[in-house]
């Protein structure tokens, strides 16, 4: 089964009022992967889960989850489907357990108790499964949405800023989740501003910026493709210029001439010519002796910074 | 249709009414007392008979029906509305259910209290003056299928609202008045002619006449009219809720 679990095909959002949020969008997931949406605030991501899960109607394009057209078999499609919002939203009086089972009901499977047991106990709720959830702080209310998603075991996840305001360890906890749901064969599409959580998490990349699909690309490729690497020297005699020698190596100057910065490609790095190791014994036949070296890869963070900016 | 949403539904909004039973059921025993106190003792005991029946029974239906339809609406309003209000409604609009299964959870919890609430009331009634029903089973189905209509207007009206002021006006505004004015506290052939005319417009009067039939064998029009009535205004609320769920009217942007 190789047929992608979502197929989005030129899918466009035109709000009332005029304003255009999604424009002809195309884009498959596949099954088993962890996608991560990013892009910048009103960028359009939400608006684009939120067609797929049936709180927005498209205005042009279609949608199909597990080969079910959202709109006329939406019985079918959203069955796969778990959602996290954004936004934190709660029935306020309700207790865990309560709120948690009801989901379970609404989306049409009959109670199974140990389900959501394990389903709160993974998400470490279980000692709070009898609070209301008034009760309960923000992070913690977060995981009850992220609890009332799974219960219905779903497919396929939604995690709109699942993280938002989730501490550092529990960060690390939640990564965990998605990571064994995913061993699962749970399909996950998340939405996230913080970079590194992409970085550490998704098999696939997309960004979005003003209603366009600006890029998709796996990964490990995409950080290889436009990751950029840099090697800093720390000299013991500060230079006035970059000597002659060294001119076919991309080199500048900084704090005063006694650091040398030298940026090349990470997939060129291999290239013998304008190597490190060419770099280096260069550098020796100039006679500029070194007193520290460090090398830095460009993060998710920079490619992504980078790309906005050039796009806008 | 899968039973379990239906289910989830119901038992929620159940729970949500255990959580306020007692001012629920309270307030509404109190002003029918009231409604008793003053119109039965007080202005009743001037008021001979009509048709026969003294005043403080007549008014037993009618005013069985003016709380039926206040508490429906406001019931059934709230139920919707309160989701839509703190943002929950997206796992109703995101849920692999039929707009029949949400209305069937969601009316038949709001009905379920009104009915609840009228017989209690009727219990209570029966503490002030001697009742007598002539037709129990037709009694029972006016206050079923008159608490279900209403409950199905109050999840339209919720739908629609997008503030707490009209969440109350509209009961305010039309419930109430269409209730006074639909024969709650007489028979509409106490009016003079031309009223009489106008009345006939106002559905609540084929509802609170059919109501006092199943009492007392009396009515203000045929008993055939008040149930073509209520199966009419049945058919327009269903209608009117396919058409909000097909379209997403204040429900998707
Ligand atoms: N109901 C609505 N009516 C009109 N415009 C809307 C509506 N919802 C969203 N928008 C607009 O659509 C655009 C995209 O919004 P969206 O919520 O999809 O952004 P986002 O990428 O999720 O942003 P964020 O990172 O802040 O969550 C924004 O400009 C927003 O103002
Ligand atoms: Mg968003």
């Amino acid at each position: 089964m190789n047929d992608p679990i979502i197929r989005i095909n030129g899918l466009t959002k035109t709000y009332d009022g005029g304003f255009e949020a999604l424009k002809r969008v195309d884009l498959d997931i596949q099954r088993g992967e962890i996608f991560a949406l990013l892009g910048p605030n009103g960028a359009g991501k939400t608006t684009l889960i939120s067609v797929i899960c049936g709180l927005v109607s498209p205005s042009a394009g279609t949608v199909s989850v597990a080969g079910h057209d959202i709109i006329s078999e939406y019985r079918a499609a959203r069955a796969h489907i778990g959602l996290v919002p954004q936004e934190l939203t709660n029935e306020a009086f309700e207790t865990v357990w309560n709120t948690v089972s009801f989901s379970r009901g609404l989306f049409g499977k009959p109670p199974d108790p140990a389900h959501i047991e394990k389903v709160l106990r993974a998400l470490t709720l279980w000692d709070k499964r009898n609070n209301r959830l008034m009760t309960l702080s923000g992070g913690m209310k977060r995981r009850v949405l992220i609890a009332k998603a799974l219960s219905h075991e779903p497919r396929v996840l939604f995690l709109d800023e699942p993280t938002a305001g989730v501490d550092v360890a529990l960060r690390r906890e939640m990564w965990d989740v998605v990571r064994r749901l995913r061993e699962d064969g749970v399909t996950i599409i998340l939405t996230t501003h913080y970079i590194e959580e992409a970085e550490e998490m998704a098999d696939r990349i997309g960004v979005i910026n003003y209603g366009k699909l600006v890029l998709v690309e796996e990964k490990t490729a995409l950080i290889q493709k436009l990751g950029r690497k840099q090697l800093t020297l720390q000299l013991h005699t500060p230079l006035a210029q970059v000597p002659e020698g060294l001119a076919p190596f991309d080199l500048a100057l900084a704090d005063e001439g006694s650091t040398l910065v030298y940026t090349y490609d990470a997939a060129a790095r291999e290239e013998g010519e304008h190597g490190i190791a060419a770099l280096l014994s260069a550098l020796k036949t100039a006679n500029i002796r070194i007193k520290d070296l460090h090398t830095r890869q460009s993060s998710l963070e920079d490619i992504f910074v980078d790309l906005i900016k050039e796009r806008a | 249709m899968n039973l379990y949403p239906v289910r989830a539904i119901y038992m929620a909004e159940i729970a949500r009414v255990r959580r306020t039973l007692l001012q629920s059921i309270v307030s509404p025993v109190i002003s029918t007392s009231l409604y008793f106190v003053v119109f039965g003792a007080a202005i009743g005991s001037r008021i001979s008979e009509v048709d026969g029946i003294s005043y403080g029974a007549f008014i037993v239906p009618g005013l069985i029906m003016l709380m039926l339809l206040t508490q429906s609406v406001s019931n059934a309003s709230f139920g919707i509305f309160f989701p839509k209000f703190s943002g929950s409604i997206y796992e109703l609009l995101s849920a692999p259910i039929s707009y029949l299964e949400i209305v069937i959870g969601y009316v038949g919890a709001a009905a379920s209290k009104s009915i609840l609430l009228g017989l209690i009331i009727l219990a209570t009634a029966s503490l002030f003056v001697p009742l007598h029903i002539e037709h129990p089973f037709w009694m029972l189905l006016f206050l079923v299928l008159t608490a279900v209509t209403f409950s199905m207007l109050g999840f339209i009206i919720g739908i629609w609202a997008d503030g707490f002021e009209k969440l109350q006006l509209v009961p305010l505004l039309i419930i109430t008045p269409l209730t006074f004015l639909g024969g709650s506290f007489y028979s509409i052939d106490m009016l003079p002619p031309f009223w009489q005319g106008v009345t006939l417009f106002n559905p609540v009067v084929y509802l609170v006449s059919g109501f006092r039939w199943s009492f007392y064998g009396i009515s203000d029009v045929s008993i055939g009219a008040s149930v073509a009535m209520i199966a009419l205004f049945l058919a327009v609320c269903l209608a009117t809720i396919a058409w909000i769920f097909s379209t997403g009217y204040r429900l998707k942007p």
